[in-house]
């Protein structure tokens, strides 16, 4: 799975147009405590969180995580998608709730373990 | 007598902050904009205080000392400190609750130690921009037992703030003022915000580059300019 399957399965919105979106999704984090994702996302995790400051991004290039979703179709702040572009980040928009967002994606990447 | 004030200014110490924010600098700005008291507030940090105190002496700008706070919920309390003694204990707890991660300068940005100078003479190895291990309540506990002050900072913004965070100021809370940021409006904040009255509101730049500190629009009243009658009149 990959972060433009993410993007499909969310029926999301890519939110960033410069980046890459053949990331490898391996998992899914959701916490909006930075510090907390700091020391505890994984590589190729897609990261669900409320939280839309700019900090986000950094936080994202420090984990690895393959993409940032923000769920309950929340705003973005344009300084945030913008520094996202410029770092090589996808944010994606969803109107989901982060719980359904981390089903649809656990489903997701069942099915796919179990068609290997 | 009427004081013109930013109590929450970032040097080069911050990572997000400008390197050129330098001791100098923003002594020289604070000076040009007209202001009489100027903290500087870093994250997690007091590290540059003694440079931003020994440059300003013989000017007439007083500085506090400070530093930016960001307690386990995350929530930024601008801390002020009688003296540079009593902030860098503060900043021995704050260390001293954080598991060692280093910075990433490429990610973050530099965390320069500066001289009265503005020269470089070193950098804060570790992360200065994360949640230190210590809870609001025992945060403002222990600025107060330094002798300092805590005030929420930047309350309405929708992030790091203690509104964002915990949807409102717990009546526990040792604090009488709260900060609002340079373009808030207080009559509409209030509204949005009923039940926080009750508090003093003071409004600080939070600057991060030259340009953001303040003019002279955020006024305290003091017997006379010093810390001492400053952290007295904040922590009432």
């Amino acid at each position: 799975m990959v972060v433009k399957d993410v993007a499909s399965v969310l029926n999301g919105k890519l939110r960033t147009t410069e980046v890459n979106t053949d990331r490898n999704v391996t998992g899914v984090y959701v916490c909006d405590l930075l510090s907390w994702v700091m020391s505890h996302a994984r590589k190729g995790d897609v990261w669900v969180t409320v939280h839309t400051h700019l900090n986000i991004v950094a936080v994202a290039l420090l984990t690895e995580v393959s993409c940032i979703v923000i769920p309950e179709g929340i705003d973005i702040e344009e300084s945030t998608l913008k520094k996202a572009d410029e770092e090589g980040i996808n944010i994606i928009s969803s109107d989901l709730s982060a719980y359904e967002v981390c089903c649809r994606i656990y489903d997701s990447l069942k099915a796919e373990k179990e068609s290997k | 007598m009427r004081y013109a004030v930013d109590l929450h200014i970032h040097s080069a110490l911050s990572p997000c902050a400008d390197n050129d924010m330098t001791p100098n600098n923003i002594i020289n700005m604070a000076s040009l904009k007209g202001l009489d008291i100027i903290a500087v507030t870093d994250h997690n940090s007091a590290g540059n205080v003694n440079a931003f105190i020994e440059c300003a002496a013989g000017s007439d700008i007083l500085i506090v000392p400070g530093m930016e706070l960001e307690t386990r919920e995350e929530v930024h309390l601008v801390c002020l400190f009688p003296d540079e003694k009593k902030a860098l204990e503060m900043q021995e707890i704050v260390y001293g609750s954080m598991p060692y991660m280093p910075n990433r300068e490429d990610i973050f940005g530099q965390q320069l130690l500066l001289d009265k100078d503005d020269s470089i003479v070193g950098s804060a190895e570790q992360m200065l921009v994360r949640a230190a291990d210590i809870g609001i309540e025992e945060a403002v506990k222990i600025v107060r037992s330094l002798g300092g002050v805590a005030i929420p900072a930047h309350v309405d913004r929708n992030s790091y703030s203690i509104i964002s965070n915990l949807g409102t100021v717990p009546d526990s809370l040792e604090v009488s003022y709260l900060e609002i940021s340079h373009t808030c409006n207080t009559q509409d904040f209030l509204q949005s915000n009923p039940g926080l009255e009750t508090y003093n509101f003071i409004r600080n730049s939070d600057a991060h580059r030259l340009g953001d500190i303040l003019e002279r629009e955020s006024y305290i009243e003091l017997d006379d300019k010093s810390v001492h009658n400053l952290i007295d009149k904040l922590r009432a």
